[in-house]
């Protein structure tokens, strides 16, 4: 490789890491708790523990589970019902008006069977609702969302100029090669090269997953314009249904599992939230496997007269979407990956230190440029015999 | 006069196989359980076992 192709690609890496590294390492520090959400929530309370349903028991009736839920939050209006895929308890997220965002939501959440109100914290207060904000979009909402997703951006940059700097530099050094008897500084550097490698798969899709998934907010609005807009186009004209006015839910969903017999429903939208249009209850079913249960099939259902209306394919960007959500948080293969993820983590904050570690210890770029290029014609950085 | 070779081959045949390892692990375990969680558990903790290989085997002398 020419020198002036070594420079160009080691500022790339040197400009596109130091960026983004501080905003990386908050990332990684707070992302890591949120690997174990859901059992730290269970460890403090947080989450309710549910009692299996009795054998042969049936499912509460859920427009009941939503008049209970509407009791405990006077003067709110339903927005969200959900199921709980590993329990049977569901969950209604409540609110002042139908467009109510996310931090002002209230939650209430019960046993699916019995109808029990369970005692549980509001999924949008406490530590890991801050440490959630903070990961994903600085409290700034969309502005924070699409920064954040600039900064894993130039995080995948570097690692492709971080590859590309690591072919010279061991070309004639065996894979794994840790010196650390010669200084400080070449230790750390060959331990950078090492985990940065180990990582660079695991990190380059962690990265672009999640710069994926700070586009949510825009391509949820660009499916709600495209495709939802064709359907609401109908009632152009007509004002949305009052509450009291509304079509049953629990049959709405009942002839949202017949049209799609071989789905469970994974949550509904209310009319209005912004996900099923104004005039729709928006039945979101999902498969069985792991890769279906993310690829959601929303059936709509006339809020007023309870008649499917249509069961629209999500468009590939939505799917890309939901896929890339797992694949960032690591919450897709039981304990054992999120605690290897975990461990991943913490060695990602390692390459980052390490870097920020060299880039405080360096002298000028051309020395850096040069002692690549010896790394490459000896094998040592002072090009004395390896 | 032709260039010594790479003791491994070329300096990219680890991260490709890395990078490789590393999508089939990721994969491994969104399209099934069980086997396949077991595919991707094993996929990283051998990712893993090489980064604590390195430093075990790391040349205090040079």
């Amino acid at each position: 490789m020419q020198r002036s192709t070594l420079k160009t690609w080691f500022l790339i890496h040197k400009w596109t890491s130091l960026v983004c590294t501080l905003f990386l390492l908050m990332l990684c520090v707070t992302g890591m708790p949120l690997v174990f959400w859901e059992e730290i929530g269970h460890l403090t309370g947080a989450t309710p523990e549910v009692a299996p349903a009795a054998p042969g028991a049936q499912p509460a009736n859920i427009d009941e589970l939503v008049q209970v839920a509407l009791r405990q939050y006077p003067g709110d209006v339903p927005l969200f019902f959900g199921w709980d895929d590993h329990s049977p308890s569901i969950y209604v997220n409540t609110g002042a008006r139908p467009d109510t965002p996310p931090p002002e939501m209230h939650t209430a959440i019960m046993h699916g069977y019995t109808g029990e109100v369970l005692p549980s914290a509001q999924f949008n207060e406490g530590v890991m609702y801050f440490l959630y904000r903070l990961h994903t979009d600085l409290f700034a909402g969309l502005a924070g969302m699409l920064f954040l997703g600039a900064m894993a951006l130039l995080f995948a940059t570097a690692i492709v100029s971080g590859l590309v700097l690591y072919g010279p530099f061991m070309r004639k050094l065996p894979f794994g090669t840790v010196r650390t008897g010669r200084s400080r500084r070449l230790a750390w550097l060959d331990l950078h090269n090492v985990l940065g490698i180990v990582t660079l798969g695991w990190a380059f899709v962690v990265g672009i997953t999640g710069a994926i998934n700070t586009l949510a907010g825009p391509l949820e609005q660009a499916w709600q314009a495209e495709q939802l807009g064709e359907f609401a186009a109908r009632y152009k004209g007509r004002p949305r249904p009052p509450q009291l006015g509304l079509a049953s839910l629990d049959d709405a969903v009942a002839t949202a599992r017949a049209a799609e017999p071989d789905m469970t429903p994974a949550f509904v939208s209310f009319p209005g939230t912004g996900y099923s249009g104004d005039h729709h209850y928006g039945v979101f079913m999902h498969g069985n496997t792991p890769l279906t249960e993310r690829l959601y099939r929303p059936v709509l259902i006339d809020a007023e007269t309870g008649q499917l209306t249509a069961q629209p394919q999500l468009p590939t960007y939505m799917a890309v979407l939901l896929l890339s959500q797992p694949l960032h948080f690591g919450n897709y293969g039981g304990m054992p990956l999120k605690i290897l993820w975990a461990l991943l983590d913490l060695l990602t904050i390692l390459v980052l230190g390490s870097g920020l570690y060299l880039w405080f210890k360096r002298g000028n770029t051309d020395a850096r440029v040069r002692e690549i290029e010896r790394m490459a014609e000896f094998g040592t950085a002072d090009g004395a015999p390896a | 006069m032709n260039a010594p070779r790479h003791p491994t081959g070329s300096p990219f045949a680890a991260p490709a196989w890395i990078g490789a390892a590393s999508i089939v692990g990721l994969v491994s375990a969104l399209v099934g359980d069980g086997a396949f969680d077991a595919v991707s558990w094993v996929v990283f903790a051998a990712l893993l076992a090489l980064a604590i290989r390195a430093w075990l085997r790391r040349n205090r002398g040079r």
